[in-house]
């Protein structure tokens, strides 16, 4: 890791969280890549690659479920971690500051809405 | 308020940003990119083209003193969290080395204290492009970094000294040496405290009275990123020493330098001797390492106090000019104030009243905070002052940082009290609860007992 790298950083395959934790934190990719799956019955099914700048895990910092899916490094990636309790402290005084996850959020429900009408057409 | 053009009690028409308004800001720094980067990234939001155009003499991609903003360069956990959020993520070109762990030195002994989450999230940066005797250019500088993230966005930036401002119809006029009076719908004045320019403001009637200020002394001693990592490493080194005069003493590394601050009270020359040749500081540097006449070094204003009237109508002071964190975090201050002005500006309007109802509350809550902040450097001056304070501080830290678990209380108030990532108010409550203060006590008690084993 690089001297002036912010954040902590994870070799290839290696987990950055796991799905059914219980999350206090979310991720910026600083940089690299980061797959996102899901794990049921010991399938893995890969979601989506995130990259540089992305927000990931952004949902424990407003639910206490737990993390609906893992995430693992591909190749070597740098993530900074955001704490919830000290975000959602500086969101209360300054709510502008949720703007862009608001904006990230709002884009996955997007991505998903045109993904459920992707999936409908093709089983018509 | 008055009656707006459609008949309704409401703001004045007049002191609203509309499109195409023109905003000039004097000073290039944080606190002037940070206004400037959040009025169009607010107006874009807004759906308001705004023209904005920063005033900034200096080329922050030159070496000091021509590039240089004087300051100890240290970006906090809480700002580098917030930037994050903003979308603005710090690249590894511009942070020169990533904070892990402070180490406390006091002449009883030191002890390392680990950032809470085993991660880099504080970072040690320059303001311009480094050191007068730099070698060779190896990382950029911060505040290049973020005119360059404003410019982007879409501000203009004219190198070029303001040298006169006037008020036409209310609205201000900006004189640059050698051009026009020009007109701007709003004026945002970022020059900090060391900044000649504030004296435009100071001596024209306007009711703004700049902060209480004192001096600080920064030195950088080159001495090679193989020597740093071996001497210094992630770490910052602060110091609690009972040096008359010295509050706070820091030695940062930053790539090839170790950049040493002083904060204290009429630092000179022969405080800063005392404090170099105190054997806690010789531990930190390399064997045989002597001072530099030639080095690098600067005694900056900083700002320990709040401005009288940081605002009129489409006239506000933002950052240091304005109010600022006691002693820390002056980066994350300028990001709160520049933030709060831009909301302001473009949501509320630009007259005194609205700076006065949305703008004036943040910098109150800073000003508030640094009244707690002195109360806990007057505690921390009693514990320089006295040794068997000294000996409780470093017990109960080191039992804290050898052993897991959720209760590090005292290395989670000297974490917050060195790395400004929490407002002065969480470390008095924390430093105030009976859990800190029962083993706080009883350590004191140890250490004040005849039969305590001493450190030597």
């Amino acid at each position: 890791m690089g001297k002036g790298e912010l954040g902590k950083t994870y070799s290839d395959g290696e987990i950055i969280t796991r799905q059914g934790d219980i999350g206090d934190c979310m991720y910026v990719i600083q940089h690299g890549q980061v797959q996102v799956l899901v794990e049921k019955d010991g399938v893995e099914t890969p979601l989506r690659i995130a990259k540089e700048g992305e927000f990931m895990g952004e949902m424990a910092i407003f639910d206490h479920e737990e993390r609906s899916a893992t995430l693992r490094a591909v190749g070597e990636a740098r993530l900074l971690t955001i704490d919830k309790k000290n975000f959602l402290k500086r969101v209360h005084s300054d709510p502008s500051l949720a703007f862009r996850l608001v904006q990230t959020m709002s884009k996955r429900v997007r991505d998903l809405s045109d993904e459920v009408a992707r999936l409908r057409s093709t089983d018509d | 308020m008055t009656v707006n053009s459609s008949g309704q009690l409401g703001k004045r028409d007049d002191l609203q940003l509309v499109d195409g308004s023109k905003v000039a800001v004097i000073g290039g720094g944080p606190a002037g990119s940070f206004v400037s980067y959040f009025l169009l990234e607010m107006a874009e939001r807004s759906g308001l083209e705004l023209d904005v155009e920063i005033f900034e003499p200096r080329d922050f991609s030159c070496v000091a003193p021509k590039g240089c903003n004087m300051c100890g360069g240290i970006i906090s956990e809480t700002l580098v969290q917030n930037l994050a959020a903003e979308g603005i993520n710090l690249p590894s070109t511009v942070v020169q080395r990533g904070i892990e762990s402070y180490m406390l030195h006091m002449d009883v002994g030191s002890v390392r204290i680990e950032t809470p989450v085993q991660e880099k999230r504080i970072g040690a940066v320059y303001r311009g492009a480094g050191p007068r005797d730099l070698k060779t250019s190896k990382w950029g500088s911060f505040d290049h970094h973020l005119e360059r993230l404003t410019v982007a966005k879409g501000a203009r930036v004219t190198r070029n000294r303001v040298v006169d401002v006037s008020f036409d119809g209310g609205r201000p006029l900006v004189t640059v040496k050698g051009g026009q009076p020009q007109s701007y719908d709003l004026l945002v004045v970022a020059v900090g405290v060391n900044s000649a320019a504030l004296k435009l403001f100071t001596e024209n009637g306007l009711g703004y009275k700049a902060p209480a200020s004192t001096k600080t002394f920064i030195t950088e001693y080159y001495l090679g990123e193989e020597v740093i990592e071996r001497t210094l490493g992630d770490s910052m080194h602060v110091f609690l020493l009972n040096i008359p005069r010295l509050e706070f003493a820091a030695i940062i590394p930053k790539g090839d330098y170790a950049s040493v601050c002083l904060l204290g009270e009429s630092i000179d020359k022969e405080l800063v001797q005392s404090f170099l040749d105190a054997p806690q500081v010789r531990a930190c540097m390399p064997d045989g390492w002597a001072t530099d006449p030639r080095s690098c070094q600067c005694s900056p204003k900083i700002s320990v106090g709040a401005a009288i009237q940081p605002y009129a109508d489409r006239l506000v002071f933002v950052g240091d000019c304005g109010v600022t964190r006691l002693y820390k975090d002056g980066i994350g201050a300028a990001y709160r104030t520049a933030k709060a002005c831009a909301t302001t500006a473009v949501f509320e309007g630009i007259s005194e009243a609205d700076f006065r109802r949305h703008y004036w509350p943040v910098c109150r809550s800073i000003s508030t905070d640094n009244s707690i902040g002195k109360l806990s450097f007057t505690m921390t001056r009693q514990i320089q002052k006295w040794r068997f304070a000294r000996r409780a501080v470093l017990r109960m830290t080191e039992k804290e940082q050898r052993r897991s678990g959720r209760h590090r209380d005292m290395s989670q108030v000297l974490w917050d009290m060195f790395t400004g990532s929490a407002p002065y108010r969480d470390i008095v409550t924390l430093a105030m609860h009976p859990r800190f203060l029962a083993r706080f006590g009883w350590e004191l008690f140890v250490a004040a007992s005849p039969f305590s084993p001493t450190e030597d």
